[in-house]
């Protein structure tokens, strides 16, 4: 049995809890507007492009490419990872960024490299919060 | 744009800049008396009393009414812009305008920030139910040491922007410091020890990173017509911008460039109406040796992916073509958490000729650029000895 999680744990918001629930369920969704098409991240209920109200929620198919990335030496009180470890800008597929803790990597700025594909995994914090997080994949 | 801002050229001036008594670890003086003391150095500098005041401008973790209250002083203008540590140089806009409407006369510009020692700092502000923890922290980023590092990376991918050349601002900026008596940091380094200083947040070692430090800093801002009055020849206000495009560094609109200084410099230089090689001084936030290279590249000094080689051969030293950050900077003066207020302060006493051993000889213009939050908001500020 791991230790109990210690780092910072998010705590969703009426506009956030959907995403929140999905990532329980092992789905990484993001929003859609269906006046201007814009796909974003992170949670809003207005479009942030148009600030239309008719935003749904989609399936991201979790495919993704490490945009930019530092790898962190300090980390922060809590966090599960000792030593350095790397966290992405990742660009998904469907066009928005977010940030995630990119892992099964080296965190060696000579073997990572930006553009990198992804794809997301889930891990379970607490049996409340499951974040995403990427790791490398095989280009199809 | 209708707007057109060139009317506020040269109608205000800075009539006075000051730091506090001493600046650097300060483990028995208190937030607010950093603002204080840096407050009552500035109005003796301006030749004003506090009851010339009747604007305050602040920011940081404090209300902009705690400082006022300390001070004992009834602003009838209060400004407290928040949007991180170049909150400051937007106040010397926010104050023109305010004093151009006719809403207030005498602007007072405060910093004070015990960022070491941390003595009266209200906690840090993210809730677990903030985005920055839900979408951010989660990942074990630490804000400014992880944040400022994702544009580097991306920048060093595409212009090969190399730490050789981010470690050129760190030796030049301490070749500074050792000109100034109260700068915090005046050992000179070389490129080696930045490469070999350790690494806090790959692409950053610890000498790429700022200092932090406790200290205050103030300005006193007033009408040109008021300035010409006072003791200290006035530093007109030729230029301003600022623009913000995110708070959360993963929303930046592009990693290979910074928008927000794009913005602010466009429009500093349009309402100036001076071209960038009039520019004698440029008095930069170093929040990192990255930022200013970056800030470099986004106000048009050179092009997209040219900042690196931009500052090499020492170009930015004392002695170089173009100097910058004659304070010894954020890496090398002081960094309290909010720099911005010190690029003021500096570029005011350039173009006064206060300089001292680091003065740069015959310096009329100078350009004050600063960073808040994570590339987050930027702030741009032409100061001329000369209305």
């Amino acid at each position: 049995m791991a230790e109990p999680y210690t780092g910072p744990l998010p705590k969703p918001t009426p506009e956030t809890r959907p995403f929140w629930d999905a990532a329980k369920q092992r789905r990484l969704v993001i929003q859609a507007c269906d006046d201007c098409g814009t796909r974003y991240f992170y949670p809003r209920p207005l479009c942030p492009s148009c600030l239309s109200r008719r935003v749904r929620w989609i399936d991201a198919s979790g495919r993704a490419r490490l945009h930019t990335y530092v790898i962190n030496h300090r980390p922060p009180r809590g966090f599960p990872v000792q030593g350095p470890f790397v966290i992405g800008i990742v660009e998904l597929e469907e066009g928005p960024r977010m940030m995630s803790h990119i892992v099964d990597v080296a965190p060696d700025p000579a073997v990572l490299h930006c553009d990198l594909p992804l794809e997301v995994v889930f891990e379970d914090l607490t049996p409340e919060i499951t974040v995403p997080k990427f790791r490398p994949r095989a280009e199809a | 744009m209708s707007a057109d801002p060139r009317r506020l050229r040269g109608a205000v001036a800075i009539a006075g800049v000051g730091e506090s008594d001493e600046i650097g670890k300060l483990p028995d003086t208190s937030s607010l008396q950093l603002h204080m003391e840096a407050t009552h150095n500035a109005l003796a500098d301006a030749g004003l009393s506090k009851h010339d005041v009747d604007a305050v401008f602040t920011s940081g973790r404090n209300m902009a009414s705690d400082l006022p209250e300390y001070l004992g002083i009834r602003p009838r203008f209060v400004g407290g812009t928040q949007v991180g540590g170049c909150s400051f140089i937007l106040h010397v806009e926010h104050a023109m305008a305010a004093i151009s409407a006719g809403l207030c006369e005498v602007a007072l510009i405060t910093h004070g920030e015990s960022g070491y020692s941390r003595i009266a700092m209200p906690a840090p502000r993210w809730g677990d139910d903030s985005t920055n923890t839900q979408f951010e922290l989660v990942h074990g980023s630490v804000g400014p040491p992880t944040g400022y590092g994702f544009l580097t990376t991306r920048h060093m991918h595409e212009y090969g922007t190399t730490k050789e050349q981010m470690a050129e601002v760190a030796v030049a900026t301490r070749k500074w410091a050792a000109l100034n008596p109260r700068a915090f940091a005046r050992d000179p380094i070389t490129i080696e020890d930045v490469l070999r200083s350790r690494l806090i947040a790959w692409p950053f070692n610890l000498l790429d990173c700022c200092l932090v430090t406790d200290a205050g800093g103030a300005c006193v801002v007033t009408s040109a017509e008021r300035a010409r009055d006072l003791p200290k020849p006035p530093v007109y206000v030729l230029g301003t911008g600022e623009c913000t495009t995110h708070q959360m560094v993963s929303q930046m609109p592009s990693f290979n460039r910074w928008d927000a200084a794009v913005m602010s410099g466009e429009r500093a230089f349009r309402m100036a109406g001076v071209a960038h090689q009039d520019i004698d001084v440029a008095e930069f936030y170093d929040a990192f040796t990255i930022v200013p290279i970056l800030a470099l590249e986004a106000l048009g000094f050179c092009g997209p992916g040219e900042g690196g080689p931009f500052v090499a051969g020492q170009r930015t030293a004392p002695g170089g073509e173009f100097p910058m950050n004659t304070n010894g900077g954020g890496l090398s003066y002081t960094h309290t958490g909010m720099y911005g207020i010190f690029t003021i302060i500096e570029a005011v006493r350039q173009l006064r000729g206060e300089g001292g051993p680091r003065q740069v000889p015959g310096a009329r213009i100078a350009i004050c650029h600063g960073t808040g939050g994570i590339w987050s908001a930027a702030a741009t500020l032409i100061v001329s000895t000369d209305a």
